[in-house]
């Protein structure tokens, strides 16, 4: 598949005057009108008159210091851009309006870019397909008939089939990296703290991080250079310096040490996925890594503490839909107990409902402590296990998700199932680490792209990304 | 596996109407989920702390200053009341919360 322009592409594009930045708009948005119906990546799409970002980059940087100057990128639709709609793929929020921009999106407007659109997800990024959107299901450019991953399946999506240079997406428990190894392209999930969410419609707040879906690492690390940093709108954002991630990803990664957890190696995992995942840890052994084998005793347990933590904040968190002050409210209520039972009812779909439920049993009355407590315990065992590993190795790597990009319509009918995908991911976030998934390869049975997953230790991007682009430039 | 009646009784705590089909349809998912979820069970976490986040950051406070972000005009005012389904002379119009018996 044709992977069309990178950042680097079009600034040097810019930069020669092969073309402007009002061209390059035309081009992906004429792009997008001719192709998004076969996908349904984007959800709703701008023209480059609304979004100016003049007041912006003169204020702040001259053009040729705005990092990201004139490039078309497609932002998630659970992230505010003011004055346009947000529906985080939820019928409740069909016609809402943001009040304001996101954090993330003031600094890409400083930062120079400009907005083609606004991509699809499952209901409030619940999901690991985009088939939970309430407006259909996104397609896989690689093969119609199979999903995207998700919940950042239009984001991924949109950028495997070039109808953006990049993409932001959300990732609660591999809503970013899940997606991309699925789609072919890059994803990153940040450390928790890095990425102010302000603006960003909450699913699990102790979980959530806005991260890049780009077509390289290079663009990964140029994304999260100018989204990260502290935030008085985010109390969890953490007041440390931004490096420029791409200063370091030439450097070579030679006695760097990587630990393969025995664990993501075991039941479920398919055939055709251990074996490119496998071939790519030779790979780095040949870069001059040291492979070390390591244990995660507890890994088996993440998923089940996810889906605790999970349904509770979201039972907590989606209580704000109310018929009341915003969203959609029901034209059968009489009461105001109905305003809230008939909207709620009408305006969530089944995923939301069953998450909320399942949190409001976990937190009511005689079962908090059997439920999130336990699951906060669990946490802190498996947050252990990792920091144990990290005192003998640089990086973690193994598989991103089970097996490669499924069938439309597959697993829709058994939610464990799709829950599933995310056992290799769920950890990352429990753990606050930061996660990456890059494309190494396709699978020898689906011929669909399979993704590998680095983590790194809390707040070490840099090294991170340096073994994200050491082993793409090898696997080339 | 949960009783139809608690499945009533979650849906009431999350002040969702459901129907007939799909309490039966939330019946068999939620009992599942919850089976899946009782692998906990078997990790001891006897003088465990909980994990409830991982910045470690604590205390996050700010001066009690006006920060000045948001400034309050008539267009902000009119794109956050004007997003209210029901609405009367600027102000959110709600159902009776009072009423006679």
């Amino acid at each position: 598949m044709e992977m069309g322009f990178t950042i680097k592409d079009v600034r040097d594009g810019l930069a020669k005057g092969h073309f402007t930045s009002e061209e390059i708009f035309k081009t992906y948005s004429d792009k997008i009108k001719k192709d998004n119906k076969k996908l349904n990546a984007y959800l709703s799409i701008f023209d480059q008159q609304s979004q100016t970002n003049e007041q912006y980059y003169i204020t702040n940087f001259s053009k040729q210091r705005a990092p990201l100057f004139g490039i078309p990128c497609a932002i998630k639709d659970n992230m505010l851009i003011e004055g346009t709609i947000a529906t985080a793929g939820s019928k409740i929020l069909e016609n809402y309006v943001s009040a304001y921009d996101a954090t993330a999106i003031k600094k890409l407007r400083k930062a120079g870019v400009n907005f083609l659109g606004k991509t699809n997800l499952d209901e409030f990024a619940m999901g690991t397909s985009t088939e939970n959107s309430a407006f259909g299901p996104t397609k896989n450019p690689h093969d119609l008939t199979r999903v995207p991953g998700g919940s950042s399946g239009g984001s991924a999506s949109a950028v495997a089939a070039d109808l953006c240079v990049f993409a932001l997406g959300s990732d609660t428990g591999g809503s970013v990296r899940q997606p991309a190894s699925m789609c072919g392209v890059v994803g990153l999930k940040p450390t928790y703290g890095r990425v102010s969410r302000h603006g960003l419609i909450a699913m699990a707040p102790s979980l959530d991080q806005i991260g890049p879906l780009t077509k390289n690492v290079y663009d990964s690390a140029l994304v999260l250079s100018s989204i990260s940093g502290q935030d008085v709108f985010d109390s969890t954002t953490v007041p440390s310096s931004i490096p420029d991630f791409t200063k370091n990803l030439d450097k070579d990664i030679r006695g760097l040490r990587v630990g393969v957890p025995k664990e993501f190696f075991g039941e479920g995992l398919d055939r055709e996925v251990e074996e490119k995942i496998k071939s790519t840890i030779s790979k780095l052994e040949n870069l001059g890594a040291k492979i070390i084998e390591i244990n995660l005793p507890n890994f088996e347990y993440a998923l089940a503490v996810y889906y605790i933590i999970v349904p509770c904040e979201v039972s907590s968190n989606l209580s704000r839909f109310d018929g009341i002050r915003y969203g959609h409210s029901s034209k059968n209520a009489k009461n105001l107990l109905d305003t809230y039972l008939e909207s709620r009812s009408e305006g969530f779909g089944a995923e939301p409902k069953r998450r909320i439920m399942l949190g409001a049993y976990a937190l009511s009355s005689g079962y908090y402590d059997a439920y999130y407590l336990k699951a906060q315990k669990v946490r802190s065992l498996i947050k252990k296990d990792f920091d144990e590993a990290f005192k003998k190795v640089n990086v973690i790597v193994g598989p991103t998700a089970p097996h490669s990009a499924f069938k439309l319509g597959e697993k829709v009918s058994d939610p464990l199932s799709l829950y599933l995908e995310d056992i290799y991911t769920v950890p990352v976030n429990l753990t606050g680490l930061p996660g990456i998934s890059i494309p190494c390869g396709n699978g020898a049975t689906s011929g669909m792209p399979i993704g590998f997953q680095i983590i790194g230790k809390s707040f070490d991007e840099e090294t991170l990304l340096r073994v994200s682009y050491q082993l793409e430039q090898a696997l080339k | 596996m949960l009783t139809d009646k608690e499945v009533k009784h979650i849906a009431g705590l999350a002040r969702i109407k459901i129907s007939a089909k799909e309490e039966k349809s939330l019946k068999k998912d939620l009992s599942s989920i919850l089976e899946y979820i009782d692998k906990l069970n078997e990790v001891n976490t006897d003088k465990v702390e909980p994990l409830y986040q991982t910045t470690r950051l604590v205390d996050s406070f700010r001066s009690d200053e006006p920060r000045g972000e948001f400034k309050m005009d008539e267009n902000l005012n009119e794109r956050l009341i004007g997003q209210a389904p029901h609405q009367q002379n600027r102000f959110i119009k709600v159902k009776s919360v009072l009423f006679r018996k």
